[in-house]
């Protein structure tokens, strides 16, 4: 195999749809009841059955302590699972060293050499696995060319910022031309605007590549910019595994909807029919669920100046607004209870702190979950 | 300071507090090495080029001789004497060293493995040993290498040495002195190297497909050499000018270049040839220091090592 997977757009867009089926083969990953403890009591894998579709960039989001990050180093096989079976490509790798496998790491400190060249960082995967030094040479600056590094190879690497450390850091591990690229928080490191560049570029690269991302991440904002899938993990447990839309719009379970950023969070006392009573009040839902929580998303409130009565319509006090330019966000009091409303700012009068409103929200955009 | 009518500028006023505030700080330290380090080495040098006296003091006139003596040349032709002292110094130096590395390299990465709270003790039990007096350690030595103790019947017993000979005194007793005396140099700056090894880089080379043996030297060698490099220096320079040892383990057998200055100083008494040896050994540590540099930079990619 010559060519390389870092061929121009057009070349791997044709190579893609002609080996798709093989590149599924090659680089989808298996985890049968993955179990990891560390000492005696804590616990960082508590049975995880994950699969992962080749060419899908997935995310692996969760607190810290979650087992994110242990599950990622078992799939780089820097830690050996207690329990448990994985395989990626087909392949049971469960046992295999990390310098067997196919996979390679973008890590959270980069772990550059310090003592090579950025040029020989970007060679060193080659080397080891035995590839004649022209071979390296060409493959190194063709990835040079398709991260866009420029003359940052010919620099040491304690003359680059925390930015080009992380593109290289990329661009070492992307070079060896993976079957699975492992993440680990790559980007934490960095301000708030290298970041979301950074995030945009990444994605782009996996877009173009069509090589499996396994991305792991505790920022529920990047996690859905990024992602085709996200695994939300708490205590070693997989909450949920779904779309970006479908983690944030319907959460499995209170753990997922509190990371998500969801605040209105209701215990549904009595409940007829689609008639739940909450403390806001009663409110019907087109298709409530069992759960015993019921969950309001902000965006999906709107704001009445005054008192209107009817279904799903509360009176409200606003009792704080933050203004954000292209919305403003709300907490209201309705008796004892607050609720969070985001209002987009179209133009229309913002409710001022101190003003009698009435919240109303459709009943398609209510349901429960369970805690 | 006379300013002569000029008004002080700001910035003049602020070297002249900068000066003043160096010399506070410097001088004391500077005029101990000067009266201490830099006038007896000029002296020591200067003794180098006279002549020896009857009594073995240094006189007039200014010559070579010293030298010439060193070298080997002496009333009865060439002999290889000096020269063979100054390999043996070598050489001993090289292997002590290289046998220093191998135990302390071990050992410092073991302790950085222990928990927290018992590295400090265990880096008490390398370092207490070299707070007893180097003499006193030595002719501990002694009694444990002589003739009829256990570990030489144990030598004899299995052929290493002829009856009776005993490992003391011997090369092989000067050897064992200069590893057991140097080990915590070693081990110390070694230690400090291990102990704040980034482990993300051995990790980044096995995921890189360095096999275990090639991460080791790819990963966690470079990263330990500075400390290697440190101990290498504060072994190899004392262990080349040794006197206590190889005087007491070597018997007749195992001067090194320490042992023919001093003797030029006490016994022997011809001071103007041990200057003349304390300037070789001057010469050939900075030889070692200079190509102990030039082999860092190599291996440390350009990046300074200091020593």
């Amino acid at each position: 195999m010559n060519d390389t997977l870092i061929a121009d757009a057009a070349d791997a867009q044709v190579r893609r749809t002609a080996t798709v089926e093989s590149a599924r083969e090659a680089s989808a990953i298996q985890m049968q009841g993955l179990h990891k403890r560390f000492g005696r009591d804590t616990v960082a894998l508590d049975g995880v059955d994950l699969t992962i579709q080749a060419g899908e960039f997935f995310t692996l989001l969760g607190p810290s302590g979650c087992g994110k990050t242990t599950l990622l180093r078992i799939l780089a096989g820097l830690e050996e699972a207690d329990d448990g079976r994985l395989a990626i490509g087909g392949r049971d790798v469960t046992e295999v060293p990390p310098h067997r496998r196919s996979v390679n790491t973008v890590f959270q400190s980069y772990a550059l050499f310090p003592h090579l060249s950025v040029r020989e960082n970007l060679a060193f995967g080659l080397k080891m696995r035995g590839m004649p030094p022209e071979e390296r040479e060409a493959r190194v600056a063709k990835i040079a060319e398709f991260i866009q590094l420029g003359d940052l190879v010919d620099r040491r690497v304690d003359q680059l910022s925390g930015g080009q450390r992380q593109r290289i850091a990329l661009a070492r591990a992307l070079v060896c031309e993976p079957d699975v690229l492992l993440l680990d928080e790559p980007l934490s490191a960095l301000d708030a605007g290298l970041r979301s560049q950074l995030q945009v570029e990444l994605l782009r690269v996996q877009k173009r590549l069509g090589m499996t991302f396994v991305f792991v991440t505790h920022d529920q904002q990047e996690a859905m910019v990024m992602s085709d899938r996200i695994a939300v993990l708490n205590g070693g447990v997989i909450q949920q595994v779904g779309a970006p839309r479908e983690v944030y719009e319907h959460p499995a379970n209170a753990f997922v909807a509190r990371f998500m950023g969801h605040d209105n969070l209701y215990p549904v006392s009595a409940r007829s029919g689609n008639r739940l009573t909450t403390p806001l009040g009663e409110l019907i839902a087109e298709a409530p669920g069992e759960g015993g929580l019921l969950l309001i998303r902000p965006e999906t409130l709107d704001l009445l100046p005054g008192e209107v009565v009817g279904d799903n319509h509360l009176p409200a006090t606003v009792a704080e607004r933050l203004y954000r330019g292209s919305h403003a966000e709300y907490r209201l009091e309705i008796g004892e209870t607050t609720l969070q409303a985001t209002l987009n700012n179209r133009g229309r009068r913002l409710p001022e702190v101190g003003d009698r409103v009435t919240v109303t929200v459709a009943p398609e955009d209510l349901a429960t979950l369970s805690e | 300071m006379s300013y002569s009518g000029v008004v002080p500028s700001a910035r003049s006023r602020a070297m002249v507090r900068e000066s003043r505030h160096l010399l506070f700080t410097v001088a004391p330290g500077a005029t101990w090495i000067v009266i201490f380090l830099v006038l007896p080495s000029a002296y020591l040098m200067g003794v180098a080029f006279m002549t020896n006296g009857p009594y073995g003091l240094p006189e007039m006139p200014l010559s070579l001789e010293s030298f010439r003596r060193l070298a080997g040349f002496g009333f009865l032709g060439w002999s290889p004497g000096n020269l063979y002292t100054l390999l043996r110094s070598l050489w001993q130096t090289l292997v002590s060293t290289g046998l220093v590395v191998l135990v302390a390299y071990p050992i410092a990465y073991y302790i950085t493995t222990c928990r927290e709270k018992w590295r400090p003790i265990m880096l008490l039990l390398v370092v207490v040993p070299s707070w007893t007096n180097q003499v006193i350690r030595t002719f501990g030595w002694m009694n444990l290498l002589a003739p009829g103790t256990p570990l030489s019947e144990l030598a004899e017993a299995l052929g290493l040495i002829s009856a009776n000979m005993g490992l003391y005194p011997s090369n092989f007793a000067v050897t064992l002195g200069l590893v057991y005396n140097f080990l915590p140099f070693m081990v110390l700056p070694l230690y400090a190297a291990f102990e704040k090894l980034d482990t993300a880089q051995v990790e980044a080379a096995q995921d890189l497909y360095a096999s275990p043996v090639r991460a080791f030297w790819h990963a966690v060698f470079p990263q330990t050499l500075p400390g290697l490099l440190a101990g290498i220096v504060l072994v190899a320079i004392p262990a080349f000018g040794m006197y206590v040892i190889p005087e007491l383990l070597g018997g007749g057998k195992g001067m090194m270049l320490g042992n023919l200055v001093a003797n030029q100083f006490a016994g022997a008494s011809n001071w103007p040839l041990g200057a003349a040896g304390a300037i070789l050994m001057l010469i050939a540590t900075f030889v070692g220091l200079f190509a102990m540099r030039r082999i860092g930079k190599r291996l440390g990619g350009g990046e300074e090592v200091v020593i």
